[in-house]
């Protein structure tokens, strides 16, 4: 019979890593590789939102010439691919990283290794994409890059494979994220944990993966297309070889739009996080939530040629891309009216976070019943490409994905630092951003009706447009001081933060139940869990508490975390999980040498990536050593 | 409404339903003022002057209706949900219910108004289709970064400007030379794209006479931004006047200074890439230029067609519209200016 302490000192042992900068390069740890994820993509939001002033400053007067045609292509193309693929995505995963296993009252995601992988191609992936800056040739296509514009003829110069190789490369990242996240919900649940008891943000991670398993491969295989005509003489897209552009578009679109709800759905799963805590009281028609989450991720791929409206496609496809585009308001209209009604029948506290999933109700509901006119065709044609659906898309991705982001920063931090944020700095932020958003957003809906396209490096004085601009360019440096404040206050906390405590705003999942940050093994018992909100529950604590003593219940022999059933939750058997290994990075720049030589068509470098690869993934799945049962 | 409201709109002081309502019901004033009447140079999608778009500004202006109740009702419900009392940390509600509100405001009144809104939007689209009867056909055919505009019925060839009979539906037939653009005048109708290898139609009918501009909707390289189209409406009898002159060749040269101007234009560079029908200028990379003297604008409106701005244009366009196809003529003071007269002429 061992004591409680002595358990505890061995699942430190077994579950702590190596201090130092070695283990910077071998962590398998989530929450490391989280808090890198959130890290990283802040980066390039940074980035990106510079790219944004730079665009916005060439714009803020007509005929202005600060920024040529050639660069305010590359920025606003880097732009939006930024945004889209390296900061919203990874950021929403870099959440979904840390927070996953410990609201399920996991020790870790079910695939540690190919987390840290996941990560490692992620930066390689972005710095690669955000390298063609170094040479002055950053992709120029926009972030849907159609052909035949960006075709070997019309963008002869390496931009675009920048585009296609980055792309292909990161797509192995999110894909391998995506399957971490299905097998975790699935396989690494704390018992009791029956799927109508999984937490609103882990089912949105598990619908946002579903959907980004299917979704990829439509991107992937239009880049590979792409590829083999700029490279080898294909022509999958050039009319006059018997391909056809419009393939690109079907191909992108069918990822594309399911790709809003991949970035969306996991930023409302953060709402759901957020709504009951700070209205007191556990959410109102969660069964009605976790259906809203899957019928969006179904839907969201019959939806796509709603993109295409006007490329003189039959009325027949129209009429039924528009009921489809109409039919998923309805789950966008449950999740709202859930929060609202949440909201409705509880005790609202109005700390940060909450101001932040305030602002983005207001943002997203506009930003909704502006994506419900481009269901409608004649409408979309009239607005598609113009100004408008610039104004509609930031209300829902700035509005429904950044906010929230924002909201789980000020929830989240103090968990993963330990230290609390400054309330005075965090309302400050939130009123700077969100006023700096409606100012630089709102305007381009009538810009847009007053007939300005989308992606014009400048305009004409006179066409009732210059107002409008001005006013939305200002507000995107309000934004910026806004972001500014936030950082601020993050660093601020970092150094003098008050400490954070385990449960700082009385939550209702498990990430609240251990300590704040947590420790490498997240739980020293494991968690048992009778309902949807198990920190409500009565007695939670000592339950834990009592539970310390079991062998069973901590697992402290070994570096273990318990496997349960994919329906109930009931325990199956402790596996054991591998430790730090520097495998997974080596894998990964193995693939960095294979795609930099495709994108430089140095063949010879690029096969030399692949016994990098090969080897990495024979050690990666070398039979280890069975350590003899207990 | 104008930027001093939008600074106001912004300002972050009110409780956010309050301030947002506040803010629809301005912009919502100051949408139907500025787009209405006031902007009456923009070429507004809500100021239509054809069929087409008084159609889709009548559609905007349900969906703005619906969109505007929707949001009121939500921010309303948030307010009443920031007006009751407050929680702290300890607090915790326990009652159930509210799964009524749930699916009365997400499900059951989303489903009957987006059927609505469904059945409209398809009579509109069915509306849009080309009227029987359009008898009138002009091809479009997009380049980086013009428009090549062709009237076959008439042998008309021209560049950048749709010449249209007031009150008569024309078919326009669209494609793409190279990349892939959008034909898209607000005030008469919605956008088409125009693709490399695919054949579209779509109609305008301009219903006063006017000059409505458009612009390139898709995006299509270095100078998508500078890519504007004129659809210029005559009365019926103005509008065969122009018809007639268009389908003759250029005029001949009516003084010694246009004269030389032609043989500049024959001798240089310019007869590579441009045709004037009725000299050996045949090239057909640029536009036709027969009647390049009629014409409003030069490069596809990125200048008003004034002898100024043409001379700039020709000595080097690459300053005004970089990238475009046309190099830097390098001519004599005297050439250029035979030039100028010469395509001032050709009307």
């Amino acid at each position: 019979m061992t004591t409680v302490a002595e358990r505890t000192q061995r699942l430190d042992e077994s579950w702590g890593e190596a201090p130092g900068l070695g283990s910077w390069f071998t962590t398998v740890d989530h929450k490391k590789i989280g808090r890198r994820y959130i890290w990283t993509a802040s980066v390039f939001f940074a980035m990106a939102g510079f790219e944004a002033l730079a665009l916005r400053t060439q714009l803020a007067r007509p005929d202005q010439t600060l920024i040529g045609p050639g660069a305010y292509n590359q920025l606003f193309t880097m732009h939006g691919t930024t945004m889209i693929f390296l900061f919203a995505t990874p950021m929403l995963f870099g959440f979904g990283n840390y927070f996953v296993p410990l609201m399920l009252g996991a020790r870790d995601m079910a695939f540690p290794r190919l987390n840290a992988f996941g990560y490692w191609v992620f930066l390689f992936a972005g710095l690669l994409m955000n390298a063609s800056f170094l040479f002055g040739q950053a992709p120029n296509g926009g972030w849907f890059n159609y052909v035949p514009l960006t075709g070997p003829q019309y963008t002869p110069k390496v931009n675009i494979g920048f585009y296609t190789v980055g792309l292909l490369f990161l797509g192995i990242s999110t894909t391998a994220g995506a399957i971490n996240f299905i097998v975790t919900t699935f396989k690494l649940r704390a018992p009791g944990m029956s799927l109508n008891r999984i937490p609103l943000f882990v089912w949105a991670i598990l619908a946002t993966a579903f959907a980004v398993v299917f979704a990829l491969p439509a991107l992937n295989a239009d880049n590979a297309m792409l590829l083999l005509d700029r490279k080898f003489g294909f022509h999958f897209f050039d009319p006059a070889g018997g391909g056809d552009p419009v393939l690109w578009q079907h191909l992108f679109w069918l990822f594309g739009h399911p790709d809003v709800y991949i970035i969306v759905l996991p930023a409302l799963g953060i709402v759901s996080a957020i709504v009951p805590v700070f209205s007191r009281r556990p959410m109102v028609g969660y069964f009605w939530l976790v259906l809203a989450n899957v019928a969006t991720a179904v839907i969201s791929f019959g939806v796509w040629v709603h993109h295409m409206f006007a490329v003189g496609l039959p009325q027949l496809s129209m009429s039924f891309f528009s009921a489809a585009s109409l039919v998923i308001t309805i789950p966008g209209g449950i999740q709202i009216f859930s929060w609202v009604a949440t909201m409705l029948r509880g005790r609202l506290v109005l700390a940060t976070p909450m101001l932040f999933v305030l602002g983005f109700l207001i943002s997203f509901v506009a930003g909704g019943l502006t994506g419900v006119m481009f269901a409608v065709v004649p409408f979309d044609q009239q607005v598609t490409d113009s100004y408008f659906v610039v104004a509609h898309f930031h209300y829902v991705l700035f509005g429904g994905a950044v906010f929230p982001i924002l909201a789980a920063l000020y929830y989240w931090m103090p968990k993963i630092t330990g230290r609390l944020l400054s309330e005075r700095l965090g309302r400050l932020s939130f009123w700077l951003i969100f006023g700096g958003f409606n100012l630089l957003f709102f305007p381009m809906h009538v810009s847009g009706l007053l007939g300005m396209p989308r992606r014009v490096y400048t305009f004409l004085p006179g066409l009732g447009w210059e107002g409008w601009n001005l006013a939305s360019s200002v507000g995107a440096y309000v934004v910026a001081l806004g972001f500014l404040a936030s950082l601020v206050n993050l660093l601020w906390s970092l150094r003098r933060g008050e400490p954070a405590g385990d449960d700082p705003w009385g939550g209702d999942s498990l990430e609240w139940a251990t300590s704040s940050p947590p420790p490498p093994y997240n739980f020293a018992t494991v968690p048992v869990v009778h309902s949807a909100y198990p920190l409500w529950e009565d007695r939670f604590r000592e339950r834990l508490d009592a539970a310390r003593g079991s062998e069973e219940r901590q697992l402290a022999g070994d570096h273990e975390v318990l496997r349960t059933s994919e329906l109930d939750a009931e325990p199956e058997r402790a596996i054991e999980m591998p430790s730090e290994t520097v495998v997974p990075l080596v894998v990964a720049l193995g693939f960095l040498v294979a795609f930099a030589g495709l994108l430089a068509g140095w063949y010879l470098v690029a096969a030399l990536g692949v016994p990098v690869v090969l080897g990495g993934l024979a050690a990666w799945a070398w039979p280890r050593r069975q350590e003899p049962a207990r | 409404m104008d930027d001093q409201d939008l600074a106001r709109h912004g300002a972050p002081r009110r409780a956010p339903a309050g301030r947002l309502r506040w803010v629809v019901l301005v912009v919502g004033a100051g949408l139907a003022v500025q787009l209405g009447g006031c902007g009456r140079t923009s070429p507004s999608a809500l100021d239509p002057h054809g069929p087409g778009a008084e159609r889709v500004a009548g559609l905007w202006w349900l969906l703005f209706w619906i969109s505007a109740v929707v949001f009121v009702v939500v921010c309303l419900l948030v307010a009443v949900a920031l007006a009751r009392r407050r929680g702290d940390r300890d607090t915790l509600v326990r009652r159930g219910g509210g799964e009524l509100l749930v699916v009365v405001g997400g499900v059951v009144v989303p489903a009957i108004v987006l059927t609505g809104v469904y059945v409209v939007g398809l009579r509109d689209l069915r509306a849009l289709t080309v009227p029987e009867g359009t008898d009138l056909t002009v091809e479009v055919t997009g380049h980086d970064w013009w428009w090549e505009v062709r009237y076959p019925q008439d042998g008309i060839v021209s560049a950048n400007e749709i010449h249209v009979p007031v009150g008569r539906p024309v078919r326009l037939v669209l494609t793409s030379q190279d990349v892939i653009h959008s034909f898209w005048v607000p005030q008469l109708t919605v956008k088409t794209d125009l693709i490399p290898g695919h054949t579209n139609t779509t109609w305008i009918q301009a219903d006063r006479p006017g000059t409505y501009r458009g612009q390139c909707a898709e995006y299509c390289g270095l100078q998508h931004a500078k890519m504007a189209i004129l659809v210029v409406a005559q009365p019926p009898d103005a509008y065969a006047g122009w018809r007639e002159a268009e389908r003759r060749p250029a005029a001949a040269a009516a003084d010694p200074m246009a004269a030389r101007g032609r043989l500049a234009l024959e001798g240089n560079a310019c007869a590579a890439c441009h045709t004037v029908r009725g000299t050996t200028a045949t090239g057909t990379i640029g536009p036709d230029l027969t009647h390049f003297g009629g014409r409003r604008t030069i490069g596809a409106g990125a200048l008003p067609n004034t002898r100024g701005n043409l001379g700039g244009w020709i000595v080097n366009s690459q300053t005004v519209k970089p990238g475009n196809k046309m190099p830097p003529q390098p001519l004599t003071p005297e050439e250029l200016q035979a030039l100028l007269a010469y395509l001032e002429s050709l009307k």
